[in-house]
Protein backbone atom coordinates (compact mmCIF):
# COMPACT_ATOMS: atom_id res chain seq x y z
CA UNK A 1 0.00 0.00 0.00
CA UNK A 2 1.15 3.24 -1.00
CA UNK A 3 2.61 5.40 2.09
CA UNK A 4 0.17 8.22 1.23
CA UNK A 5 -3.12 6.09 1.74
CA UNK A 6 -1.21 4.41 5.19
CA UNK A 7 -0.89 7.80 6.29
CA UNK A 8 -4.40 8.37 5.85
CA UNK A 9 -5.25 5.23 7.92
CA UNK A 10 -2.45 5.81 10.44
CA UNK A 11 -4.22 9.60 10.64
CA UNK A 12 -7.80 8.21 11.61
CA UNK A 13 -6.37 5.80 14.33
CA UNK A 14 -7.09 7.59 17.19
CA UNK A 15 -3.62 7.64 18.58
CA UNK A 16 -2.53 9.91 15.99
CA UNK A 17 -5.75 11.53 15.24
CA UNK A 18 -5.11 14.92 14.31
CA UNK A 19 -1.54 14.90 13.95
CA UNK A 20 0.39 17.14 11.91
CA UNK A 21 1.12 15.87 8.02
CA UNK A 22 5.09 16.13 8.44
CA UNK A 23 4.54 14.01 11.12
CA UNK A 24 1.94 12.01 9.92
CA UNK A 25 4.46 11.04 7.16
CA UNK A 26 6.96 10.41 9.14
CA UNK A 27 5.15 7.73 11.49
CA UNK A 28 3.35 6.30 8.41
CA UNK A 29 7.05 5.68 6.70
CA UNK A 30 7.77 3.32 9.41
CA UNK A 31 3.90 1.78 9.13
CA UNK A 32 2.27 -1.22 7.41
CA UNK A 33 -1.00 -3.10 7.21
CA UNK A 34 -1.27 -6.40 8.72
CA UNK A 35 -3.91 -8.95 9.74
CA UNK A 36 -4.00 -12.11 12.40
CA UNK A 37 -6.16 -14.63 12.03
CA UNK A 38 -8.03 -15.65 15.30
CA UNK A 39 -6.37 -17.24 17.72
CA UNK A 40 -2.82 -16.16 16.17
CA UNK A 41 -0.12 -14.20 18.43
CA UNK A 42 0.97 -10.66 17.91
CA UNK A 43 4.05 -11.59 20.04
CA UNK A 44 5.00 -13.27 23.13
CA UNK A 45 6.40 -12.80 26.18
CA UNK A 46 9.68 -12.43 26.42
CA UNK A 47 10.21 -11.42 22.55
CA UNK A 48 11.91 -8.28 21.39
CA UNK A 49 9.29 -5.72 21.42
CA UNK A 50 10.38 -4.24 17.98
CA UNK A 51 6.74 -3.73 16.73
CA UNK A 52 3.93 -1.68 18.05
CA UNK A 53 -0.05 -2.30 17.07
CA UNK A 54 -2.79 0.49 16.01
CA UNK A 55 -5.88 -2.03 15.96
CA UNK A 56 -7.94 -0.97 12.96
CA UNK A 57 -10.66 -3.83 13.67
CA UNK A 58 -11.03 -6.96 16.26
CA UNK A 59 -9.80 -7.48 19.43
CA UNK A 60 -6.96 -8.25 21.31
CA UNK A 61 -5.96 -10.13 24.09
CA UNK A 62 -3.13 -9.51 26.85
CA UNK A 63 -2.20 -13.15 28.10
CA UNK A 64 -0.05 -14.01 30.79
CA UNK A 65 0.46 -17.65 31.73
CA UNK A 66 1.30 -19.78 34.76
CA UNK A 67 2.08 -23.48 35.66
CA UNK A 68 -1.25 -24.83 36.89
CA UNK A 69 -3.07 -21.86 36.12
CA UNK A 70 -3.10 -22.08 32.49
CA UNK A 71 -3.71 -18.80 30.20
CA UNK A 72 -5.34 -15.80 31.63
CA UNK A 73 -6.45 -12.97 30.22
CA UNK A 74 -5.49 -9.79 32.18
CA UNK A 75 -6.91 -7.53 29.30
CA UNK A 76 -8.41 -7.29 25.74
CA UNK A 77 -7.99 -4.33 23.59
CA UNK A 78 -10.30 -3.44 20.62
CA UNK A 79 -10.36 -0.76 17.29
CA UNK A 80 -8.66 2.29 18.04
CA UNK A 81 -6.28 0.87 20.68
CA UNK A 82 -2.61 0.61 20.85
CA UNK A 83 -1.10 -3.16 21.52
CA UNK A 84 2.60 -2.85 22.98
CA UNK A 85 3.61 -0.19 25.04
CA UNK A 86 7.35 -1.88 26.00
CA UNK A 87 8.80 -0.62 22.47
CA UNK A 88 8.91 2.90 24.70
CA UNK A 89 11.06 1.84 27.18
CA UNK A 90 14.56 -0.39 27.53
CA UNK A 91 14.97 -3.18 27.48
CA UNK A 92 12.30 -3.65 25.03
CA UNK A 93 10.76 -6.74 26.14
CA UNK A 94 7.15 -7.71 25.74
CA UNK A 95 6.06 -8.56 29.12
CA UNK A 96 2.98 -10.67 27.65
CA UNK A 97 1.58 -12.57 25.13
CA UNK A 98 -0.62 -10.76 22.72
CA UNK A 99 -3.26 -13.11 20.83
CA UNK A 100 -6.30 -12.43 18.35
CA UNK A 101 -9.17 -12.64 20.17
CA UNK A 102 -11.03 -12.52 17.09
CA UNK A 103 -9.79 -11.65 13.40
CA UNK A 104 -7.61 -8.66 13.46
CA UNK A 105 -6.72 -6.12 11.07
CA UNK A 106 -4.28 -3.55 12.56
CA UNK A 107 -1.55 -0.80 11.45
CA UNK A 108 2.00 -2.28 12.34
CA UNK A 109 4.76 0.02 13.37
CA UNK A 110 8.73 -0.84 12.93
CA UNK A 111 9.40 0.57 17.05
CA UNK A 112 13.29 0.82 15.60
CA UNK A 113 12.31 3.01 13.17
CA UNK A 114 9.75 4.87 14.89
CA UNK A 115 12.52 5.20 18.15
CA UNK A 116 14.88 6.41 15.65
CA UNK A 117 12.66 9.41 14.11
CA UNK A 118 11.83 10.51 17.72
CA UNK A 119 15.05 10.59 18.83
CA UNK A 120 16.45 12.13 15.66
CA UNK A 121 13.55 14.86 16.20
CA UNK A 122 12.87 15.64 19.66
CA UNK A 123 9.53 17.69 18.59
CA UNK A 124 8.02 14.54 16.95
CA UNK A 125 9.50 12.51 20.13
CA UNK A 126 7.63 14.41 22.22
CA UNK A 127 4.30 15.07 20.27
CA UNK A 128 3.94 10.92 19.97
CA UNK A 129 4.93 10.83 24.05
CA UNK A 130 2.27 12.87 24.83
CA UNK A 131 -0.23 10.92 22.92
CA UNK A 132 0.67 7.55 24.30
CA UNK A 133 1.20 9.40 27.87
CA UNK A 134 -2.67 9.54 28.55
CA UNK A 135 -2.80 5.58 27.08
CA UNK A 136 -0.27 4.39 29.79
CA UNK A 137 -2.39 6.37 32.90
CA UNK A 138 -5.55 4.93 31.38
CA UNK A 139 -4.08 1.57 31.60
CA UNK A 140 -2.80 2.30 35.17
CA UNK A 141 -6.15 3.45 36.17
CA UNK A 142 -8.02 0.24 34.43
CA UNK A 143 -5.48 -1.48 36.09
CA UNK A 144 -5.86 -0.13 39.46
CA UNK A 145 -9.97 -0.75 39.62
CA UNK A 146 -9.31 -4.57 38.43
CA UNK A 147 -7.33 -4.80 41.22
CA UNK A 148 -9.88 -3.33 43.72
CA UNK A 149 -12.24 -6.13 43.15
CA UNK A 150 -15.31 -3.71 42.72
CA UNK A 151 -18.02 -6.22 42.45
CA UNK A 152 -17.23 -8.05 45.31
CA UNK A 153 -19.25 -8.22 48.24
CA UNK A 154 -19.32 -4.68 48.37
CA UNK A 155 -20.49 -4.05 45.04
CA UNK B 1 -45.35 4.54 56.03
CA UNK B 2 -47.61 1.73 56.43
CA UNK B 3 -46.25 -1.71 54.62
CA UNK B 4 -48.85 -3.66 52.33
CA UNK B 5 -48.78 -7.63 52.26
CA UNK B 6 -46.59 -8.68 49.66
CA UNK B 7 -46.53 -12.69 48.26
CA UNK B 8 -43.61 -14.25 46.67
CA UNK B 9 -44.87 -15.21 43.47
CA UNK B 10 -41.31 -16.95 42.15
CA UNK B 11 -37.91 -17.12 43.18
CA UNK B 12 -34.63 -17.43 41.06
CA UNK B 13 -31.34 -17.47 42.23
CA UNK B 14 -29.25 -15.48 39.49
CA UNK B 15 -26.05 -16.28 40.62
CA UNK B 16 -24.72 -17.52 43.83
CA UNK B 17 -25.88 -15.41 46.80
CA UNK B 18 -28.22 -13.08 44.26
CA UNK B 19 -31.63 -13.83 44.32
CA UNK B 20 -34.75 -11.91 42.17
CA UNK B 21 -38.06 -12.58 44.48
CA UNK B 22 -41.06 -11.66 41.52
CA UNK B 23 -44.06 -10.00 44.17
CA UNK B 24 -47.62 -9.73 43.98
CA UNK B 25 -48.61 -6.65 45.68
CA UNK B 26 -52.11 -5.85 46.27
CA UNK B 27 -53.15 -2.31 45.12
CA UNK B 28 -49.93 -1.91 43.58
CA UNK B 29 -49.68 1.41 42.06
CA UNK B 30 -46.95 1.02 39.62
CA UNK B 31 -43.30 2.37 39.81
CA UNK B 32 -41.03 4.14 37.24
CA UNK B 33 -37.46 3.01 36.46
CA UNK B 34 -34.88 3.96 39.24
CA UNK B 35 -37.53 3.80 42.63
CA UNK B 36 -37.37 1.46 45.17
CA UNK B 37 -39.01 -0.25 48.14
CA UNK B 38 -38.33 -0.69 51.58
CA UNK B 39 -38.76 -4.42 52.03
CA UNK B 40 -38.98 -6.35 55.09
CA UNK B 41 -39.99 -9.28 57.29
CA UNK B 42 -41.79 -9.71 60.02
CA UNK B 43 -39.18 -9.71 63.27
CA UNK B 44 -36.56 -9.42 61.24
CA UNK B 45 -36.37 -5.77 59.34
CA UNK B 46 -36.52 -3.94 56.43
CA UNK B 47 -33.83 -2.60 53.65
CA UNK B 48 -33.87 -0.40 50.31
CA UNK B 49 -34.03 -2.40 47.50
CA UNK B 50 -34.44 -0.68 43.85
CA UNK B 51 -36.84 -2.22 41.30
CA UNK B 52 -35.68 -4.78 38.96
CA UNK B 53 -38.25 -5.24 36.95
CA UNK B 54 -41.08 -2.85 34.47
CA UNK B 55 -43.11 -1.95 37.71
CA UNK B 56 -46.41 -1.30 35.99
CA UNK B 57 -49.25 -0.83 38.07
CA UNK B 58 -51.21 -4.01 38.90
CA UNK B 59 -48.36 -6.00 37.80
CA UNK B 60 -45.62 -8.01 39.37
CA UNK B 61 -43.26 -5.90 41.64
CA UNK B 62 -39.63 -7.66 40.73
CA UNK B 63 -36.90 -7.24 43.62
CA UNK B 64 -32.88 -8.30 43.04
CA UNK B 65 -31.24 -8.58 46.07
CA UNK B 66 -27.96 -9.86 47.29
CA UNK B 67 -27.35 -11.62 50.51
CA UNK B 68 -24.88 -9.47 52.63
CA UNK B 69 -26.91 -9.43 56.00
CA UNK B 70 -29.80 -10.32 58.25
CA UNK B 71 -32.58 -9.00 56.39
CA UNK B 72 -31.33 -9.54 53.03
CA UNK B 73 -29.99 -13.11 53.91
CA UNK B 74 -33.72 -13.85 55.10
CA UNK B 75 -35.21 -11.84 51.83
CA UNK B 76 -33.23 -14.32 49.62
CA UNK B 77 -34.22 -16.90 51.64
CA UNK B 78 -37.77 -16.48 51.22
CA UNK B 79 -39.66 -18.89 49.04
CA UNK B 80 -43.13 -18.83 46.86
CA UNK B 81 -46.08 -18.52 49.06
CA UNK B 82 -43.94 -16.23 51.49
CA UNK B 83 -45.03 -12.91 53.05
CA UNK B 84 -42.95 -10.03 53.15
CA UNK B 85 -43.67 -6.48 54.03
CA UNK B 86 -43.51 -3.78 51.83
CA UNK B 87 -43.57 0.49 51.28
CA UNK B 88 -43.07 2.10 48.22
CA UNK B 89 -42.43 3.07 45.53
CA UNK B 90 -40.38 5.68 46.63
CA UNK B 91 -37.33 7.92 45.14
CA UNK B 92 -36.68 10.02 42.72
CA UNK B 93 -36.89 8.10 39.27
CA UNK B 94 -34.23 7.80 36.26
CA UNK B 95 -35.51 10.71 33.75
CA UNK B 96 -36.45 8.37 31.04
CA UNK B 97 -38.67 10.78 28.98
CA UNK B 98 -36.19 13.68 29.29
CA UNK B 99 -33.86 11.58 27.35
CA UNK B 100 -36.26 11.34 24.43
CA UNK B 101 -34.74 11.99 21.04
CA UNK B 102 -31.47 11.20 22.82
CA UNK B 103 -28.80 8.83 22.32
CA UNK B 104 -28.26 6.91 25.77
CA UNK B 105 -25.26 5.02 27.16
CA UNK B 106 -25.93 3.10 30.06
CA UNK B 107 -23.27 1.83 32.10
CA UNK B 108 -23.72 -0.73 35.08
CA UNK B 109 -21.46 -2.89 36.89
CA UNK B 110 -22.10 -5.80 38.65
CA UNK B 111 -25.02 -5.97 40.65
CA UNK B 112 -25.59 -2.07 39.33
CA UNK B 113 -27.61 -3.84 36.26
CA UNK B 114 -30.70 -4.94 38.52
CA UNK B 115 -31.39 -0.97 38.82
CA UNK B 116 -31.05 0.18 35.17
CA UNK B 117 -33.19 -3.24 33.92
CA UNK B 118 -35.87 -0.83 34.38
CA UNK B 119 -34.30 2.15 31.70
CA UNK B 120 -33.97 -1.04 29.22
CA UNK B 121 -37.24 -1.94 29.52
CA UNK B 122 -38.98 1.27 28.71
CA UNK B 123 -36.38 2.10 26.46
CA UNK B 124 -37.22 -1.47 24.67
CA UNK B 125 -40.97 -0.51 24.83
CA UNK B 126 -40.66 2.66 23.28
CA UNK B 127 -37.12 2.03 21.08
CA UNK B 128 -38.09 4.92 18.52
CA UNK B 129 -38.30 7.71 20.56
CA UNK B 130 -34.73 7.42 21.36
CA UNK B 131 -31.69 7.65 19.31
CA UNK B 132 -28.71 5.00 19.66
CA UNK B 133 -28.86 3.24 22.84
CA UNK B 134 -25.83 1.38 23.76
CA UNK B 135 -25.32 -0.92 27.16
CA UNK B 136 -22.15 -1.29 28.68
CA UNK B 137 -21.68 -4.07 31.79
CA UNK B 138 -18.63 -5.04 33.95
CA UNK B 139 -18.84 -8.09 35.82
CA UNK B 140 -16.56 -9.50 38.11
CA UNK B 141 -16.28 -12.78 36.17
CA UNK B 142 -18.29 -14.28 33.24
CA UNK B 143 -20.38 -16.68 36.00
CA UNK B 144 -21.32 -14.03 38.14
CA UNK B 145 -23.11 -11.56 35.63
CA UNK B 146 -26.34 -10.79 36.13
CA UNK B 147 -29.19 -11.43 34.20
CA UNK B 148 -27.39 -13.33 31.66
CA UNK B 149 -30.08 -15.11 29.72
CA UNK B 150 -31.32 -11.64 29.20
CA UNK B 151 -28.40 -9.69 28.30
CA UNK B 152 -27.54 -12.88 25.59
CA UNK B 153 -31.16 -11.51 24.09
CA UNK B 154 -30.28 -8.18 23.66
CA UNK B 155 -27.00 -8.27 22.40
CA UNK B 156 -29.11 -10.02 19.59
CA UNK B 157 -30.99 -7.20 19.24
CA UNK B 158 -29.94 -4.72 15.98
CA UNK B 159 -31.38 -1.96 17.78
CA UNK B 160 -29.45 -2.00 21.32
CA UNK B 161 -25.29 -2.22 20.99
CA UNK B 162 -24.80 -4.57 24.50
CA UNK B 163 -20.62 -4.58 24.92
CA UNK B 164 -19.85 -7.08 28.27
CA UNK B 165 -17.05 -6.77 29.93
CA UNK B 166 -15.78 -9.08 32.80
CA UNK B 167 -12.43 -8.24 35.68
CA UNK B 168 -11.41 -11.98 35.46
CA UNK B 169 -12.04 -14.66 33.16
CA UNK B 170 -10.82 -18.41 32.65
CA UNK B 171 -10.33 -20.15 29.00
CA UNK B 172 -13.97 -20.63 28.19
CA UNK B 173 -14.55 -16.72 28.43
CA UNK B 174 -14.49 -15.19 24.32
CA UNK B 175 -15.47 -11.62 25.60
CA UNK B 176 -13.28 -9.03 26.92
CA UNK B 177 -11.48 -8.70 29.73
CA UNK B 178 -11.12 -5.12 31.65
CA UNK B 179 -13.15 -2.82 34.09
CA UNK B 180 -16.29 -1.20 32.59
CA UNK B 181 -14.85 1.88 31.62
CA UNK B 182 -12.23 0.60 28.98
CA UNK B 183 -15.21 -0.04 27.08
CA UNK B 184 -16.12 3.34 26.26
CA UNK B 185 -14.25 3.44 23.16
CA UNK B 186 -16.29 1.02 21.11
CA UNK B 187 -19.92 2.99 22.05
CA UNK B 188 -20.95 5.22 19.04
CA UNK B 189 -22.90 8.10 20.54
CA UNK B 190 -23.19 11.99 20.18
CA UNK B 191 -22.05 13.34 23.57
CA UNK B 192 -23.84 16.99 22.57
CA UNK B 193 -27.25 14.99 23.06
CA UNK B 194 -26.76 11.84 25.09
CA UNK B 195 -27.94 10.85 28.25
CA UNK B 196 -25.60 8.25 30.50
CA UNK B 197 -26.99 6.33 33.43
CA UNK B 198 -24.86 4.87 35.37
CA UNK B 199 -24.99 1.89 38.69
CA UNK B 200 -22.64 0.30 40.01
CA UNK B 201 -20.21 0.22 42.94
CA UNK B 202 -19.26 4.52 44.00
CA UNK B 203 -15.63 4.25 42.45
CA UNK B 204 -16.93 2.58 39.32
CA UNK B 205 -19.71 5.24 38.84
CA UNK B 206 -17.00 8.08 39.72
CA UNK B 207 -14.78 6.47 36.85
CA UNK B 208 -17.56 5.95 34.74
CA UNK B 209 -19.04 9.65 35.25
CA UNK B 210 -15.67 11.21 34.92
CA UNK B 211 -15.16 9.13 31.17
CA UNK B 212 -18.92 10.24 30.16
CA UNK B 213 -18.00 13.88 30.85
CA UNK B 214 -14.36 13.55 29.60
CA UNK B 215 -16.50 12.44 25.88
CA UNK B 216 -18.06 15.69 25.99
CA UNK B 217 -21.33 14.70 27.87
CA UNK B 218 -23.00 17.52 29.85
CA UNK B 219 -22.81 16.78 34.22
CA UNK B 220 -26.33 17.26 33.87
CA UNK B 221 -26.82 14.46 31.05
CA UNK B 222 -25.43 11.96 33.56
CA UNK B 223 -27.05 10.52 36.30
CA UNK B 224 -26.34 8.17 38.53
CA UNK B 225 -28.00 5.94 41.60
CA UNK B 226 -26.52 6.16 44.63
CA UNK B 227 -26.52 3.57 48.04
CA UNK B 228 -26.84 5.26 51.33
CA UNK B 229 -28.14 4.04 54.51
CA UNK B 230 -32.08 4.34 54.11
CA UNK B 231 -34.25 3.82 57.12
CA UNK B 232 -37.40 5.71 56.92
CA UNK B 233 -37.60 6.56 52.86
CA UNK B 234 -39.30 9.74 53.39
CA UNK B 235 -36.75 11.96 54.22
CA UNK B 236 -37.33 12.22 58.27
CA UNK B 237 -34.99 9.91 59.96
CA UNK B 238 -31.63 11.73 58.10
CA UNK B 239 -29.65 8.35 57.88
CA UNK B 240 -29.26 8.65 54.19
CA UNK B 241 -27.97 12.62 53.95
CA UNK B 242 -25.89 12.86 51.61
CA UNK B 243 -24.52 16.74 52.03
CA UNK B 244 -27.79 18.75 52.22
CA UNK B 245 -29.51 16.17 50.03
CA UNK B 246 -31.31 12.83 51.43
CA UNK B 247 -30.68 9.78 49.16
CA UNK B 248 -33.92 8.22 49.39
CA UNK B 249 -36.42 11.59 48.70
CA UNK B 250 -33.90 13.82 46.41
CA UNK B 251 -32.46 10.55 44.84
CA UNK B 252 -31.55 7.48 44.41
CA UNK B 253 -30.93 9.30 41.16
CA UNK B 254 -28.69 12.84 41.08
CA UNK B 255 -26.92 14.21 38.09
CA UNK B 256 -22.95 14.25 37.82
CA UNK B 257 -23.42 18.24 38.09
CA UNK B 258 -25.25 17.64 41.84
CA UNK B 259 -22.54 14.75 42.66
CA UNK B 260 -19.53 15.52 41.51
CA UNK B 261 -18.41 18.34 44.72
CA UNK B 262 -20.19 15.60 47.22
CA UNK B 263 -18.27 12.70 45.89
CA UNK B 264 -14.77 14.81 46.60
CA UNK B 265 -15.81 14.87 50.43
CA UNK B 266 -14.79 11.99 52.57
CA UNK B 267 -16.59 9.93 54.36
CA UNK B 268 -19.91 11.58 53.62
Amino acid sequence: MAAESLGRIVGEHALFRGLGQEFLDLVAGCARNVRFAEGTYLYHEGDSADEVFLIREGLVNMEISAPGQGTMVVQTMGPNALVGLSWIVPPYRWAYDARAATDLRAISLDATCLRGKCDADPALGYEVMKRIAPVIIDRLHATRLQMLDLYGEHG
Amino acid sequence: MVPVLATVRARDEDIPGVVTLTLDVPGWPGSAPGQFNMLGLFGVGEVPVSISGAGAAGGAVVHTIRDVGAVTHALTEARPGAVLTLRGPYGAPWPVDAARGRDVVVVAGGLGLAPVRPILYHILANRGDYGAVTLLYGARSPSEMLFAGELAEWRARFDLDVEVTVDQAGPGWHGPVGVVTTLFGQAAFDPARCTGFICGPEIMMRFAANALSDAGVPDDAIFLSMERNMQCAIGLCGHCQLGAKFVCKDGPVFDWATLRPLMRVKEL
